[in-house]
């Protein structure tokens, strides 16, 4: 079994919010995140395929193929984005970092048939992230 | 849904690694520069990793403030910017990089409850880093 890694980078702008929880509750779990006009991140992506080397390619995957879905299924739709805002995922969800693996995990999982999913690891930060195995 | 999550922070300390049991020929032998009498120092990036499921209300595997907070107190404040070799856990023990990762496991693991943590990775330097998990 070989590992292949795949970065991309992304940017984007969200807030935490959850209008069931009070104002002072919001401010307190979620601190300056809960701030309502946002604030952006650069993120950094890294996704993770796995799989046995091919014979004939020597490649576990075809990269240009895996590049297009990364573009397709979450550049495009996150790139320049705000999270809370355009992204469907997070209209009723709150776009942590923890949701943000998921859910790029979900989009890649379902269009991802060159080669099985491993992880995704979401930098929200250089000294922050966030990995999804896929584990319920 | 069960999600990792990692954090990661600096602290600077200074050890040298020698070993009371073995002569002083040996010592230089298996700790090279390591072993020079007057000790050295590192800027050490530990990486602390938890995971949990994705509480539904706040999106989060733990807060991370709890978290930061904990490694500030527990960690930090007792490794940063002192030297190794006189701190209470190191008294009969090198303090090895394999060491202190294993060290700051334990301390952790005491006192952060809010998620199961799942490792803590210490960098020495850019060239060498260390793991070390329950298993």
């Amino acid at each position: 079994m070989v590992y292949l890694t795949r970065k991309c980078e992304f940017s984007a702008s969200h807030y935490y919010y959850n209008p069931e929880f009070t104002e002072e509750e919001n401010q307190r779990v979620f601190g300056k995140c809960a701030n309502l006009n946002g604030h952006g991140h650069n993120y950094t992506l890294e996704v993770t395929v796995k799989g046995d080397v091919d014979p004939t390619t020597g490649f576990v995957v075809d990269l240009k193929k895996l590049k297009e879905i990364l573009n397709r299924e979450v550049l495009d739709a996150m790139d320049h984005r705000h999270l809370n805002k355009e992204v469907p995922e997070f209209l009723h969800q709150i776009p942590t970092t923890e949701n943000l693996a998921i859910a790029i995990w979900d989009r890649l999982q379902s269009k991802l048939k060159v080669a099985r999913l491993h992880r995704v690891r979401v930098y929200e930060l250089p000294d922050l992230f966030v990995d999804f195995y896929g584990e319920a | 849904m069960k999600a990792h999550l990692t954090r990661r922070y600096i602290f600077s300390a200074s050890h040298r690694l020698h070993c009371d049991e073995l002569s002083e020929e040996q010592n230089r032998s298996v700790y090279g520069k390591c072993n020079h009498p007057h000790g050295h120092g590192h800027n050490y990036a530990l990486e602390v990793t938890v995971s949990g499921q994705v509480d539904a209300k706040t999106g989060m595997v733990c807060n991370l403030v709890q978290l930061d907070e904990t490694v500030r107190r527990e960690v930090l404040e007792r490794f940063d910017h002192v030297n190794l070799n006189l701190c209470p856990e190191f008294k009969a023990l090198v303090p090895t990089t394999e060491n202190l990762s294993e060290a700051i496991f334990h301390i952790l693991k005491q006192n952060f409850k809010a998620a199961h943590l799942e490792k803590v990775r210490l960098e020495e330097t850019a060239m060498n880093s260390f793991e070390y998990d329950s298993n």
